[in-house]
């Protein structure tokens, strides 16, 4: 009955693909109702082939396919989206690289939201999706809930970033930060969203064990916020069915309130929260060591929980946005400082006892820088949100730097430790390839952080305050060109940072590639630690 | 391996999950305090500045601060104490501002900031133009439309070729080529001449036909010798100094296709608040006549 459903099923979606296909109004939709059509005609064709097979009895312990597709993915998508960040990077300092040739599709407009998307929602999105589902079964002691459809929440979190991706690419975009997918792309996530909330919640439910690890709420909450945070940001009406153009819902000050409301969130539960929930299960199983304190991971959960979702307005600070509310949303940032330096001292203190590993395990060093940056960015943004700070740092290179310092700091290299941790696990392999890539990795990404880091430092402070500077008689005495001038140098080293990270990941992925594929290593010898040279 | 660490001694919960369990260690105490005095920090800002919203409008904070409030103030202060030299400005008399040290000094500061953030865009950052946009240079010594102070106090307040002022400048040249004026080997034939008459290599046979040709098209307004004409903003083609280029390709180019440079009326008279005053344009006069070049 169920192989009958589908088949019809998908038999439809071909169908209306198909028609949508020959009545698109713009290309970006057209592609994506081929894309479509091409999908759900091999989905027919499969499930004709396969609706006679008899069904194989319900597999038992815990399902870890989906997880192995989820760790490929993971470093495809973070190969991706650091390479197109490093080409960006190099076209702000080299505006020749925006080639001619690939005007309106290769240049640095379309190709910024790109990056921004595959490293976020491609990286670490499928990072959250793979190790969420990884760690809530072995943390329940139960098997992912709802049988396949762990499966379509992998392929159809994957087919938003492809169909997201290539509207970019073809100028399809609603114009809001991390949110620039069109109406029927965000309704296509919200359906493969609140399957990912099924499958988790199904799988918590059904749990051996009597209480639910703290992993699990902070991935509760990234799941559920997530969830209500897009479906209000992207209320929008498509000027047709037959379209990809959209008009948001709200208008105005409105539009940008909830754009930051969104925007920062997306920052507070999927960079932050989501990637809690990682740190707190590879941590402690990395180091052997029991977490710190379960007191403080509750009330650190709670306050973070709470707090967060009113900070958004620090990004609009000096705009048509009312006072009372930057102040509000100031007054929250400053507040949750502690609640998510929690985090970050529940797991430095958790591997505190295990400080020897850092000289022989790369990977404990990589959950250390990584918690590093995570305390560093999470005390920068509530002083970046002090309106003084922010009449300084707003609209300057510090964001970036801020943003990446977060992003290639905390959620690279916790996640980075995570791949290297689950795949000997899900390829049923001794150990690691080679420890000492890991190490080449480790050192690789850290200068280049720290190069990116600390060139957005110079050029921010600089340019905010070459912006802002006036002569005796208070007239301005720089102009914008001069500005975009003297950060030359430092747009450059910025640029040599990311090639820098992205050669450690291009070492990751082999490392991972031959862990999992490569030839089997004798036991004995890859689990031992080399030494730090 | 591991010395017995301190906050190893106390209970677990007694739950594990997978073999992780967790301490029953307290709270910092230090992470505590700071957590309480970021809220108390917080109540008493919130009291201090505009934040708690009500019915119609919110709290205006003890302090009476307002981020407009605060911009409105940094203007006053300084137009106040730019305004008795703003006004002498706005009135004075542009030959005679060189000769009064302190005016001269504040027009070019205040001229040069206006140029950064209004000219430059189009003129460059130093003034020299941008040649692949027809961007004149202000710093040498060829004016389009003329340069003693005056002549550039109105070409900045009216603008040229733009439909905001009507007394903007104004003047069009015919289209040669596009408009079937001259054949190809006609226009050939002046681009020849025009090398000849600006000292540059070029095909003396073709420059003789076409100095006739230059005689008969382009001289009511380039002048019999291609020396330009203020008056109507025709360039002087006998220099070395070129709006557009000045090779064989480009000067074909211009005779084929005609140039319409545009530049806006810039007073605020005809932008409104986005416009300069009588005073910015003073200063901003003074500023490009002292570049160097200026008569």
């Amino acid at each position: 009955m169920w192989n009958w459903f589908k088949i019809v099923a998908f038999g439809i979606v071909t169908l209306l693909a198909a028609v949508a296909a020959s009545w698109a109004r713009d290309i970006a939709y057209q592609i994506h109702a081929i894309i479509i059509m091409i999908i759900s005609a091999g989905m027919f064709v499969w499930s004709v082939r396969t609706a006679d097979d008899i069904n194989p009895p319900e597999p038992t312990g815990y399902m870890d396919g989906v997880i192995r597709y989820g760790v490929v993915a993971t470093a495809f998508w973070g190969l991706t989206g650091f390479l197109v960040g490093t080409f960006i990077a190099f076209q702000l300092a080299f505006p020749s690289l925006n080639f001619e040739f690939l005007q309106g599709y290769g240049n640095f407009g379309r190709l910024r939201p790109l990056h921004t998307s595959a490293v976020i929602f491609a990286f670490g999105g499928n990072a959250l999706i793979c190790t969420s589902f990884y760690i809530v079964q072995r943390t329940c002691a139960a098997r992912l809930w709802g049988g396949n459809t762990a499966w379509f929440v992998f392929w159809g979190y994957n087919l938003f970033i492809v169909l997201a991706a290539t509207g970019y690419l073809m100028g399809s975009t609603q114009s809001k930060e991390y949110a620039e997918p069109e109406w029927y792309v965000d309704i296509w996530l919200t359906i493969v969203w609140v399957a990912y909330l099924v499958v988790f919640m199904g799988t918590i439910v059904k749990r051996k064990e009597p209480h639910i690890y703290v992993a699990n709420w902070f991935f509760l909450a990234f799941i559920v916020t997530v969830a209500m945070l897009h479906i209000v940001n992207n209320l929008s009406v498509p000027v047709s069915i037959f379209g990809s153009k959209s008009v948001q819902v709200f208008a105005g000050v409105q539009d940008a309130m909830t754009q930051w409301w969104y925007g920062h969130n997306a920052v507070g539960f999927f960079l932050t929260a989501g990637f809690l929930g990682m740190m707190y299960y590879f941590v402690p199983k990395q180091a052997g060591k029991p977490v710190f304190s379960y007191k403080l991971s509750i009330v650190h959960f709670w306050s973070l929980i709470f707090l967060y979702i009113w900070a958004g307005p620090h990004h609009l600070h000096y705009t048509a946005l009312p006072d009372w509310a930057t102040t509000l949303g100031m007054v929250f940032s400053i507040v949750l400082w502690m609640p998510s330096w929690g985090g970050m001292i529940n797991g430095l203190m958790t591997l505190s006892g295990a400080w020897d590993k850092i000289r022989t395990d790369p990977i404990i060093r990589m959950m250390v820088i990584s918690l590093g940056f995570y305390g560093m960015s999470t005390f920068e943004g509530p002083m970046m949100s002090i309106r003084a700070v922010n009449s300084l740092s707003h609209y300057t290179d510090w964001t970036i730097g801020h943003v990446h310092s977060g992003a290639l700091g905390w959620n690279g290299m916790i996640t980075f430790a995570a791949l290297y941790f689950m795949t000997p696990k899900l390829w049923n392999r001794a150990g690691l390839y080679s420890l000492r890539l890991v190490n080449y990795h480790f050192w690789l990404a850290t200068i280049g952080i720290i190069l990116y880091a600390s060139s957005m430092w110079v050029t921010g402070i600089m340019e905010g305050l070459m912006w802002r500077e006036v002569d005796a008689q208070g007239f301005l005495v720089n102009s914008f060109a001069d500005t975009v001038e003297a950060k030359f140098p430092m747009y450059v080293v910025r640029g040599l940072g990311g090639a820098l990270y992205l050669t450690g990941a291009i070492i990751m992925c082999y490392n991972l590639w031959m862990t999992a594929f490569g030839k089997q290593q004798p036991a004995a010898h890859s689990t031992a630690a080399i030494p730090a040279e | 391996m591991n010395k017995p660490d301190k906050k190893d001694d106390v209970d677990t919960t007694g739950h594990v999950w997978d073999g992780i369990e967790e301490l029953d260690n307290p709270m910092p105490r230090w992470w505590v305090w700071v957590f309480y005095l970021t809220i108390i920090w917080a109540v008493g800002y919130s009291i201090a500045y505009p934040a708690w919203p009500l019915i119609n409008g919110a709290t205006a904070g003890l302090l009476g601060y307002s981020t407009r409030g605060e911009v409105a103030e940094d203007i006053a202060r300084v137009d106040a104490s730019n305004a008795e030299i703003l006004a002498r400005l706005s009135t004075a008399d542009l030959t005679a501002i060189r000769d009064d040290d302190e005016l001269h000094t504040f027009a070019v500061n205040a001229g040069g900031s206006i140029f950064a953030a209004n000219c430059s865009q189009c003129h460059g950052r130093g003034a020299a133009g941008v040649q692949a946009g027809g961007y004149p240079n202000l710093l040498d010594d060829d004016w389009l439309w003329g340069g003693d102070i005056e002549q550039i106090a109105y070409t900045v307040t009216h603008g040229i070729r733009n439909e905001q002022s009507m007394d903007s400048h104004y003047s069009l040249m015919p289209a040669f080529g596009t408009d079937e004026i001259l054949m190809n080997d006609e226009i050939d034939a002046i681009v020849q001449h025009v090398l000849s008459i600006s000292g540059q290599d070029h095909d003396a046979d073709l420059a003789g036909v076409g100095s006739t040709l230059f005689l008969d098209n382009c001289a009511s307004c380039h002048g019999d010798a291609g020396t330009g004409m203020q008056e109507i903003g025709a360039p002087n083609l006998s220099d070395a100094i070129w709006l557009y280029g000045g090779d064989a390709d480009t000067i074909r180019t211009t005779i084929q296709n005609a140039r319409f440079g545009v530049m806006p009326a810039w007073s605020e008279e005809f932008r409104g608040a986005s416009g300069l005053s009588l005073a910015e344009i003073n200063a901003v006069a003074t500023y490009v006549h002292q570049l160097g070049s200026a008569q």
